[in-house]
């Protein structure tokens, strides 16, 4: 594991807790990705890069459930995809299981992908709709030769049966399956080749309440019964919650803050970690109304131009005039344990209100407008 | 149903009517070819395809039952004492041609050369058409540049000039009429193609593929071919009777097949020189160029509202 050594940082990129059992599943050393998009006005073309994701650094341990989090379009899937290598990286590298993945050619990851998994989000979209059940499950068995076509049948069968479906239906369409019942197909699939990392994008997002809660059990089953990792996206923090070990929030393509998932509620550092959770429903009113309501104002900058410094500084309540220069690096503030990492210069104390906080930055520096748009009471200056 | 010896009562619960049968999906293709079934215009055009075909097919069994081979020249029998074609009658059912021939007979085979050059030439475009279309727009950026420009050029070149020219060159003959029709359409199967596979690559269910492992050869062939499919079957239906068209145009203009060979689009150029004496040379070859057409065009149509998820049959 010493694999990292081209990155010419002389600090630590990642403080492995010493509790931690092992080596990490999957390590993230500074992975970086960077889309290029054309605009052309007529005659004068410019390549620009859009930073989807950058200096993302986070380890995975094996058998755990690492949550990811972030508002849309901050990078979660582009993560993922550089995870799965369906990306290619700009810089930085991938350690899965001690190998490093990151710039490994497509023939050279395929005994990989039998190991690294997805469950997508579109339960609609990723199954071919032309296709038969039954050969979109036994997908993998056929790209990596695996068993006979008796045997492969058999397989699926037995798939089926293990996420829930009914193994007579091998021969439907996706069409013919209700949304919950193509994420299960779709987890079948995933886990055909007994994988054992998985990464699930939003698996949920897209299906009802009442159907999520299914299929994160199945998921849950799942892991217990075959040891599995998982890496789980979403932007629903209730649900995260719920499954997860670990939480990552995610801000314009940088982790803002990791922690053991309790942590992350109760003792939480980043201001848009407090931001993000304010925003969840809370299903008592008197709760509701008494609880700080932190309104972020302004869209996410453009990852075309991210801001400089601190990318959370144009929304940021905290921001301080160091905020615009200086990028903070994922550290340990106040007294928190080594789990416990946090990307901000001015972190928020345990119980601090970040309701009265004003952003104490010239205008000129920041791109949001009005100041007294953090809701509270009386919030005049 | 009888209730058959199963397990415990518990499983019975998920376990739907069809115990012990293998339960089929309904595959697009089965809902498509229900809604086809329903539609009465698309299934007199099917049945008139049969007949054509059979036709085709047969076409010995009209020189054995009218006794005609279909070049044999009738000079005596066939002609006017003034060496004019002769009218439909018992022995020569459609009439006769300037040269004493059977029209009727003469028709028949032609329908092996309109149906022969119809499928094949599609065939061929479509071939081709899904090929370069399939490689543009899944691999992108250098590929889908040169061979978009290359659909362009070919749908830019003058093809009756193009024709005349090269069988003037070669000399008039089935493969040639094949191959020049062939190649002059599978440029918009292209398009339809590129279109349809620049759309479908971005769907998760490639990024799936992708994940599991599968090569570009995999992912093109079986994930992406068979959702570009039902389009490239509506247009190749509408395509058969525009190229048997074009074959008889050729004919027409003496550039198709070379006599004496029967053939629709000839028969029809040597009738028009007797539109006045002999009404019977000119308009029976054309009604069965009408006819096949209407049929193909109409069937076409059939297929397209079947199979296209835009069509309002859908909402029925």
């Amino acid at each position: 594991m010493s694999n990292n050594a081209d990155s010419d940082s002389d600090r630590p990129v990642f403080s492995s807790p010493k509790d931690a059992a092992g080596d990490p599943l999957l390590r993230l050393d500074r992975v970086s990705k960077a889309f290029p998009v054309q605009s052309s006005k007529l005659f004068r073309r410019s390549r620009e890069l859009v930073h989807a994701v950058e200096d993302v650094s986070l380890e995975v341990r094996p058998g755990e459930t690492l949550g990811l989090v972030g508002e849309t379009g901050c990078g979660k899937s582009t993560l993922a995809r550089c995870i799965a290598r369906l990306y290619d990286l700009t810089s930085g590298s991938v350690i899965f299981d001690g190998k490093d993945i990151s710039y490994m050619s497509r023939r050279e990851m395929r005994p990989l992908r039998r190991e690294i998994q997805m469950i997508f989000q579109d339960p609609y979209g990723s199954l071919n709709p032309r296709r038969r059940v039954g050969s979109i499950i036994g997908d993998p068995f056929a790209i990596h030769d695996i068993g006979s076509r008796g045997e492969r049948k058999k397989k699926v069968q037995d798939l089926m049966e293990l996420v829930g479906l009914n193994p007579e239906h091998y021969n439907r369409f996706p069409s013919e399956f209700s949304g919950g019942q193509r994420q299960r197909i779709g987890t079948a699939r995933a886990l055909a080749l007994r994988p054992r990392m998985v990464i699930c994008d939003e698996p949920v997002s897209a299906l009802d309440v009442s159907i999520q809660a299914q299929i994160i059990n199945l998921l849950k089953d799942l892991q217990d019964e075959f040891g599995l990792t998982y890496i789980f996206i979403s932007h629903d923090l209730s649900v995260v919650r719920h499954v997860s070990d670990r939480i990552a929030v995610m801000y314009l393509g940088r982790i803002v803050e990791v922690a053991p998932a309790e942590e992350v509620f109760e003792c939480t550092r980043h201001p848009y970690t407090r931001a993000l959770l304010s925003a969840l429903p809370v299903a008592d009113p008197d709760a509701a109304d008494r609880r700080e309501s932190i309104v972020l104002v302004g869209d996410i900058p453009s990852p075309t131009h991210p801001p400089s410094g601190c990318r959370f500084h144009t929304r940021c309540p905290k921001a301080r005039p160091d905020c615009v220069r200086i990028n903070p690096e994922l550290e340990q503030v106040f007294d928190d344990g080594a789990e416990h990492l946090t990307a901000c210069l001015h972190p928020l104390a345990l119980g601090e209100d970040m309701s009265l906080a004003r952003p104490q930055i010239e205008d000129s520096e920041i791109l949001m407008a009005p100041r007294a748009s953090v809701k509270s009471p009386g919030g005049t200056q | 149903m009888s209730l058959s010896p199963t397990g415990p009562a518990a499983a019975a619960e998920t376990v739907e009517e069809t115990e012990g049968k293998v339960i089929e999906g309904r595959s697009p293709w089965l809902l498509g070819w229900q809604r086809l079934r329903r539609d009465r215009v698309a299934m007199i055009s099917l049945v008139v395809i049969v007949l054509i075909i059979l036709m085709a097919i047969f076409a010995p069994l009209a020189t054995w039952v009218t006794g005609h081979p279909p070049n044999q020249q009738y000079r005596q029998i066939g002609l006017t004492p003034d060496g004019l074609p002769m009218g439909p009658s018992s022995h020569f059912w459609l009439g006769t041609d300037d040269l004493g021939r059977d029209i009727f007979v003469r028709i028949a085979y032609g329908a092996r050369i309109s149906l022969l050059v119809g499928v094949v030439a599609t065939g061929i475009a479509v071939t081709i058409g899904v090929v370069v279309g399939l490689a543009a727009g899944f691999f992108g950026g250098i590929v889908d540049t040169l061979l978009a420009r290359l659909v362009d050029v070919v749908l830019c070149v003058p093809f009756l000039l193009v024709a005349i020219a090269l069988v003037s060159i070669t000399g008039p003959s089935l493969t040639i009429t094949i191959v020049v029709i062939g190649f002059f359409s599978w440029a918009s199967v292209a398009r339809i193609v590129r279109g349809q596979v620049l759309s479908l690559r971005e769907r998760e269910f490639v990024e799936a593929a992708r994940s599991l492992g599968a090569g570009d050869a995999r992912i093109m062939f079986v994930d992406i071919l068979p959702n570009v499919l039902a389009p490239v079957i509506v247009y190749s239906s509408l395509l058969i009777p525009v190229v048997i068209v074009v074959e008889a145009t050729l004919s027409f203009l003496g550039l198709g097949l070379p006599p004496p060979t029967a053939d629709w689009g000839g028969m029809i150029s040597d009738g028009q020189n007797y539109y006045t004496t002999a009404w019977w040379f000119l308009i029976f070859p054309g009604t069965a160029l009408l006819i096949t057409t209407l049929a193909f065009n109409l069937f076409g149509d059939g297929i397209r509202d079947a199979f296209d998820p835009r069509s309002d049959q859908l909402l029925k």
